[in-house]
């Protein structure tokens, strides 16, 4: 105790001690090994060795532009569907869900308890050229005859945006459970019409429910390869194709590892330049 | 008597399941092994004090998925438990190989450095076997211990990478040619031209993502040797697949995840495996496999002890895997290309159907027309990239 009381400085540091060890093994030792390996060159026969090639990266960019841009595009698409699904679904269970709240949670993590490959597997059939849902698109004229939704980026889109979907519901139910609706009774008491009172009070509350979804959505999304793999074609590559093939198929790990740097900064920056605009201090996150 | 379920069988259920057990490579990655992955491999060789070598008490095998008989009720392995009787050695048999690159990149850091894998035998293609070889990951087979080797069939006795098979046995062969639906397409397919420019098949074709596969094809295709692969010829192939690529006319590349789509009409036609499309034209008579006019590609999958393995308890499974016997009871149920002489006339004892399936034991002529990859092209870095560009990675 005595000794506590003398070095009072050090207490706050031995409280963040696992939180700071956690963050260095897990987070800044892979970082460096990830950065080390980015600047090495050589082969499988010839080993390999860092020697700053900071060419892994020129050739990275050059070579690989089109399927970062794709990735985000693509990452950037489906959060936004993810959200225009899951802010009705969340908004309904939070106010309307009554006694049957748990269970209509349980059900959107449900497909969860399936693995990630065979969902995805799954979308296979439910897009299958001469399955159900091509069948009824064709009947109604959206997609002409010999049209299909496999492999086209329209299935990966869905795929992603399908597998995600939880990661953006769940944060934005806690968001919306947690509004305390006599603020929207009040809100209607002062004569606010039922869609003003939305816009002016539940969805600026619920704003940081929404920036936590869609931050969870989008980095997973960007460095997906299942979905673009099983359900798109080699026009719908993504980033994380090519970096798994980097990685496994041509060994070459410092162009693997480059690519992988390259995305964690240009997901930053999004991030950064995000948060910026919706502004998180206001939200309290 | 219970009769252990085939492969076909299990592959028809999945099939029936949603077909998302088409993937049996994918699969295997939840898991599958029948006992713990720690496997610790004893020295080498060991041998008593008196010089007699001796079995160890555990044999660790890494093997594909499908890839030996099993008991699909007890979820034994016939084989493996008769080997067990036989020698007392207990086998701990691992379905992870889902991939040759998958299974290099998991163990190449542990083989870099010299350290045991805990794996006594792996089972890989031709071309990755030529790499851990050349890298010298393996360690030499005892043919003393393997009299039963000399029932190797002559044409994969001597391959380049090992021309006395001092490292390697075959374990299984497989032909790759094109497995379509001729209702479908319309007639017959006959060259991998067809399916690169048929406006009909536009969008409804694939090709694999094993680049010595699609790449030799198309070699053969454009009147080049797979077998000695010259430039011009590689690179010819993969103008002309891009080609089909930014057309859409090829719609995927794809690992043996073919044969869903392929029996469901998603796709109509296929560069294959005829192990695969023995099964799949078995469960859809509508189906056909053909080797192109212009040659098909033939593959093998290797035994090789990756450095550490038992090698004297790893040669003895290998004697005993190459007895006809032996080799016709894993065939009956894999139906891929027996590399074993005997196992032919073996196999007539178990089912005679087989023994006259053209795509288990293929006549001289199919044969005749299939080649071998070179497998220093195949494990080309300049050639792989430009290939992985084509796949779209």
């Amino acid at each position: 105790m005595d000794w506590l009381h003398r070095h009072r400085t050090v207490v706050p540091y031995l409280l963040l001690a696992p939180g700071l060890a956690w963050l260095a093994v897990f987070f800044l030792v892979p970082t460096y090994y990830l950065a080390n390996t980015s600047l090495q060159s050589g082969s499988l026969d010839v080993g390999y060795a860092f020697t700053w090639a900071w060419d892994n990266y020129s050739n990275a960019i050059s070579t690989y532009h089109e399927q970062f841009v794709r990735s985000l595009e693509y990452a950037g698409i489906a959060t936004v569907a993810a959200l225009l699904v899951s802010y009705p679904l969340a908004y309904f269970i939070a106010f309307r869900g009554g006694r049957w709240k748990g269970l209509l949670l349980l059900l959107i993590i449900a497909p969860f308890f399936v693995t990630y490959l065979i969902r995805t597997l799954a979308w296979q059939t439910i897009l299958a050229d001469e399955g159900f849902v091509v069948d009824v698109l064709q009947t109604i004229g959206v997609l002409g005859d010999g049209d299909r939704l496999l492999a086209t980026s329209t299935a990966v889109v869905a795929g992603i945006t399908y597998n995600f979907l939880p990661f953006m519901a769940l944060p934005l139910y806690v968001s919306l459970e947690q509004i305390d609706a006599r603020l929207i009774e009040a809100a209607e008491d002062l004569y606010a019409s039922k869609v003003h009172a939305f816009l002016r009070v539940t969805l600026p509350l619920s704003l940081p429910g929404v920036f936590a979804g869609t931050l969870l959505t989008f980095i997973p999304a960007a460095g997906d390869f299942i979905n673009a793999e099983l359900l798109g074609t080699p026009r719908q590559s993504m980033i994380g194709n090519v970096i798994q093939s980097k990685f496994l198929v041509l060994t070459d790990y410092g162009q693997a590892a480059a690519l992988s740097f390259t995305l964690m900064a240009a997901i930053l920056v999004l991030i950064a330049i995000y948060t910026r605009v919706l502004g998180t201090e206001r939200m309290g996150v | 008597m219970t009769r252990p379920l085939t492969r076909r069988e299990l592959l028809e259920r999945a099939a029936l399941g949603g077909a998302v057990l088409t993937l049996p490579g994918f699969l295997a990655a939840c898991g599958g092994s029948g006992g713990g992955i720690e496997g610790t491999a004893t020295t080498a060789g060991a041998t008593t004090a008196s010089g007699a070598k001796t079995l160890a008490d555990k044999l660790t095998i890494s093997n594909w998925t499908l890839y030996i008989d099993i008991d699909e009720k007890t979820k034994r392995y016939p084989t493996l438990e008769q080997f067990t009787t036989e020698t007392g050695v207990q086998v701990d048999y691992i379905e992870d190989v889902n991939d040759n690159d998958e299974w290099f990149g998991k163990n190449q850091a542990s083989l870099a450095k010299g350290r045991p894998v805990g794996r006594d035998i792996a089972i890989l293609t031709d071309w990755m076997a030529a790499r851990m070889v050349r890298l010298g990951y393996v360690d030499k087979l005892d043919r003393s211990a393997i009299p039963n080797a000399s029932n190797l069939v002559d044409a994969l006795a001597s391959p380049g990478w090992d021309p006395n098979r001092e490292y390697s046995l075959p374990w299984q062969s497989g032909l790759t040619g094109i497995g379509y639906d001729p209702e479908r397409v319309g007639g017959e397919l006959t060259s991998i031209s067809q399916l690169l420019e048929d406006p009909k098949l536009k969008g409804k074709v694939t090709f694999l993502t094993e680049m010595p596969d699609t790449v030799g094809l198309m070699i053969l295709d454009g009147g080049g040797d797979p077998s000695k692969v010259v430039k011009a010829d590689f690179d010819k192939a993969i103008e002309r697949l891009q080609k089909g690529v930014d057309s859409g006319q090829i719609r995927q590349f794809t690992g043996n995840d073919y044969s869903g789509p392929l029996a469901k009409g998603d796709i109509w036609a296929a560069v294959a495996w005829s192990g695969d499309m023995v099964q799949l034209t078995a469960d859809n008579p509508n189906l056909k496999f053909a080797i192109p006019e212009a040659g098909g590609m033939i593959w093998t999958d290797n035994m090789l002890i990756p450095k550490g393995g038992d090698v004297f308890t790893a040669s003895t499974f290998m004697n005993f895997a190459y007895d006809p016997k032996v080799a016709a009871q894993i065939e009956a149920y894999v139906n891929y290309i027996c590399p074993v002489k005997g196992a032919k006339e073996a196999i007539k004892a178990i089912d005679p159907e087989l023994a006259s399936n053209a795509l288990i034991f293929p006549d001289e002529a199919t044969l005749a027309k299939a080649k071998i990859f070179d497998a220093a092209a195949a494990d080309d870095k300049t050639y792989k990239e430009k290939f992985q560009a084509v796949v779209g990675a």
